[in-house]
């Protein structure tokens, strides 16, 4: 038996506080990119209650994905979207989602992360991370973007870091470990970088940090 | 001096885009702030570093 509305969320202001816990439900959070990152960023999003996440991705699960990504093997071949979002239902039936099933870039950013308050970048290819970035600081300034960079590998998981670039613009990972020179994504590490991106995103919402 | 990613170079007068190059940056995997503010690739050419200048350049690499 699913709790009703008001049990759930009697559940995570007992976690949060009151306080933080209307800031977390009030959120909205764009993910671009469902793989590695994106799919356990939802995930831990979902669970600690942000009111609405954004999810987007133009890819089919596929079984080289369910090593790190939050898929299960009866989904190979479902898009990641519509997958995604029955396993965030199960775990968050009160979240509000928003699916997008695009190839994302330029012509499109404006008007998928418009009413987004904090972008996630989990991009896998490294020119689109670029893009994404360049195109919310420069064209939305008024929004957050935490972005990952550098997490291949089975190098030591404590070198993945949460750096502030600038006033809206925070990067996860060690900025350094290319999947093309690694054994390639490792799902511990991989989701390591998601937990960095996910709590610097409950950060912002929160208004209570300074790094 | 310049100071780029917290380190102090001497290179006033050369541009984003010749500073990229140079420390062997792939521009299309770059995002570039001068003085806090998110330059446009377009801009990389024709801006020239000058003493006191304060850039963060972030170099995106694969994985996600």
């Amino acid at each position: 038996m699913i709790p009703d509305k008001n049990e759930w969320k009697k559940a995570l202001e007992e976690r949060h506080g009151k306080e933080l816990q209307d800031k977390i439900s009030r959120a909205t959070v764009a993910v671009c990119g469902l793989g590695g990152l994106g799919s356990n960023i939802a995930i831990l999003l979902a669970r600690a209650g942000v009111g609405k996440l954004i999810l987007i991705d133009f890819d089919k699960v596929d079984i080289t994905n369910l090593h790190r990504q939050q898929y299960k093997a009866s989904q190979i071949g479902m898009y990641k979207t519509e997958a995604l979002i029955c396993n965030l239902k199960e775990i968050a039936p009160y979240l509000k989602t928003e699916i997008h099933t695009v190839h994302m870039d330029e012509n499109n950013f404006f008007e998928l992360l418009q009413n987004a308050d904090i972008i996630c970048e989990a991009f896998d290819n490294a020119e689109a991370k670029a893009n994404i970035v360049n195109f919310v600081l420069s064209q939305m300034p008024e929004k957050y973007i935490v972005a990952a960079s550098g997490m291949a590998g089975l190098h030591s998981a404590n070198l993945i870091k949460t750096r502030k670039v600038s006033k809206r613009f925070y990067l996860c990972g060690d900025e350094k470990s290319d999947v093309k020179d690694t054994i390639g994504l490792v799902a511990s590490r991989v989701c390591v970088c998601a937990s960095h991106q996910a709590h610097m995103v409950l950060r912002i919402i929160s208004e209570k940090f300074e790094e | 001096m310049v100071k780029i990613n917290g380190e102090s170079f001497d290179i006033a007068g050369k541009s984003i885009e010749k500073y990229l190059i140079d420390a062997g940056y792939d521009t299309k995997r770059v995002a570039v702030e001068l003085n806090g503010d998110i330059l446009s690739k377009l801009q990389y050419e024709n801006t020239i570093l000058c003493d006191g200048d304060c850039v963060e350049v972030v170099c995106f690499v694969g994985g996600g």
